[in-house]
């Protein structure tokens, strides 16, 4: 007997099925199963619900099922979906799973083949988060032109995180050992929950007002989407474009992409890495040191090398004006006119000492003795006076005759006139 | 440099830094006097402990915005 079912007249089917008298089971799943692959809404569907049942064998495929108050759905996701998913669902997680319905023939069973989950709320969220994406983007609070430059080796730092958070202990890890000689000045508030965002933005206003940092750093550490959301803020992304230091962002992990992250004028994938972003390496530092170092040495050697060579050269043309030949000139001529000098003193010695000796002589042939052994006699009178003259004396007068060998006694007899000469 | 330079030891390690760059450039393009040379290089040499110095000595200065005060911060 051949069935009729009613709904099968509804379905333009694309393929021929010859239908048997009695089915077998095999026969009947496969069918239902090519009804439901053929079916495009069940081949892309969105469920959403609460997980129950889950396991997850040393296959790496996941089983569970997804149920809310009034139905439940079998699940399976097969490893390599399993790799990709971004949590780990457990019993009472509320999650969206998407995937293709089918029928696993053996158990008899449809069930979602899920290729992604997330958790529920994710694709509102994700909705909003695309909206204002592309609001924000026709505002042009995106574009590069907008983008701030970040100081290379800035001063003072802001900081915009949760005062008790990893995230500052890594920050300031990683500023303390890049570069310590920055100051950094945190501007601490909630960076989750519905207070964040005001926080935020109270924390913008008043670090750049108070503290005028050269950069600031608005970060978060990992979490999930809705612990991440105050970075998908309107206001919080109006306060990035505004503030007066230029922002660089370093919200969640590295697959993290929040509108914080495009309106910052510089979007690091961490907390960690947005600190390495805003300040040098001192490491780098001290080899700029060093070699600037050396350079200065290098230059003041060239320096000394130039003065050497400069004055080598001012030498060599000082020395063709040297007075050194004429001072051996001088030199000379003094020391012939001082053997001049010497030669003729000792002739004049000699001269002086020649004609003193012919004085001596000369002395010596005029001495009295000398005329008293010539013949002649000195007269005295008794008194010693010397009689030069024959009127001195009168006829009478006793005289001393003085000779060469002795003296004697006379008296003047007569005075005669002068004899002719001769 | 006429106008007579301040102690190095009072300089940031920005100013001492930039202090060193331009001395350099000042023995790289002009003609200095050797005593001008002697004592830009003794500058330099100085600027370089300082600013070396200073990154040995720096210790991360944290404060914190609380109210309408910048008030040191202890984790």
């Amino acid at each position: 007997m051949r069935v009729c079912y009613p709904f099968m007249a509804q379905y333009a089917l694309p393929f021929s099925f010859p239908a048997p008298v009695t089915w077998s089971v095999s026969e009947l799943t496969r069918y239902l199963r090519q009804l439901f692959e053929n079916d495009e809404t069940l081949q892309d569907v969105w469920v959403q619900g609460e997980i129950s049942n889950f396991s997850r064998p040393s296959s790496g495929h996941l089983y569970f099922t997804i149920k809310d108050s009034g139905a439940s759905l079998r699940c399976v996701m097969w490893r390599n979906n399993a790799l990709r998913l971004q949590f780990m669902p457990r019993d009472g997680s509320a999650v969206e799973a998407h995937g293709v319905i089918s029928i696993y023939e053996t158990g008899g069973q449809y069930q979602l083949y899920a290729d992604t989950l997330r958790p529920a709320g994710e694709g509102a969220l994700y909705q909003e988060f695309m909206r204002l994406k592309a609001k924000l983007e026709a505002e042009g609070l995106f574009d590069p032109e907008r983008k701030r430059q970040i100081p290379a080796q800035p001063r003072r730092i802001g900081i915009i995180t949760s005062p008790t958070g990893a995230a500052l202990r890594d920050m300031l890890n990683t500023l303390q050992r890049r570069y310590p000689l920055v100051e950094v000045v945190l501007a601490p508030t909630a960076v989750q929950g519905v207070e964040a965002p005001a926080g935020i933005l109270s924390a913008f206003e008043r670090l750049n007002r108070l503290a005028a940092p050269d950069v600031i750093l608005l970060a978060r550490g990992g979490g999930s989407i809705e612990d991440l959301w105050a970075f998908n803020d309107e206001g919080v992304a109006r306060a990035i474009a505004a503030s007066q230091a230029p922002v660089i962002s370093g919200v969640g992990h590295e697959t993290d992409f929040t509108i914080a992250d495009f309106v910052a004028d510089l979007r690091a994938p961490t907390p960690t890495a947005a600190a390495e972003l805003a300040v040098p390496d001192q490491a780098d530092l001290r080899l700029d040191l060093d070699e600037l170092g050396s350079h200065l040495g290098r230059l003041a050697l060239a320096n000394i090398a130039d003065q050497r060579w400069s004055l080598q050269s001012l030498n060599n043309r000082l020395l063709l004006y040297s007075p050194r030949p004429r001072l051996l000139g001088e030199k000379q001529r003094l020391d012939e006119l001082s053997l001049r000098l010497a030669s003729a003193t000792r002739h004049f010695l000699a001269l002086e000492r020649a004609q003193l000796h012919s004085l001596g002589r000369h002395l010596s042939s005029l001495s009295p003795q000398a005329v008293l052994e010539r013949g002649f006699a000195i007269l005295h009178d008794p008194d010693g006076r010397p009689i030069r003259s024959v009127r001195q004396v009168i006829p009478g007068d006793k005289l001393l005759a003085q000779l060469s060998d002795g003296s004697l006694s006379a008296t003047v007899n007569e005075i005669l006139p002068p004899s002719e000469k001769g | 440099m006429p106008e007579p330079l301040p102690p190095v030891d009072e300089l940031t390690y920005e100013q001492a830094r930039d202090e060193l760059e331009s001395i350099l450039a000042a023995l790289e393009s002009e003609k200095q006097s050797l005593e001008q040379a002697m004592a830009l290089y003794a500058r330099g040499v100085e600027l370089t402990r300082r600013c070396t110095a200073l990154l040995d000595q720096a210790e991360l200065k944290v404060q914190h915005i609380s109210g309408e005060d910048i008030l040191p911060f202890n984790g």
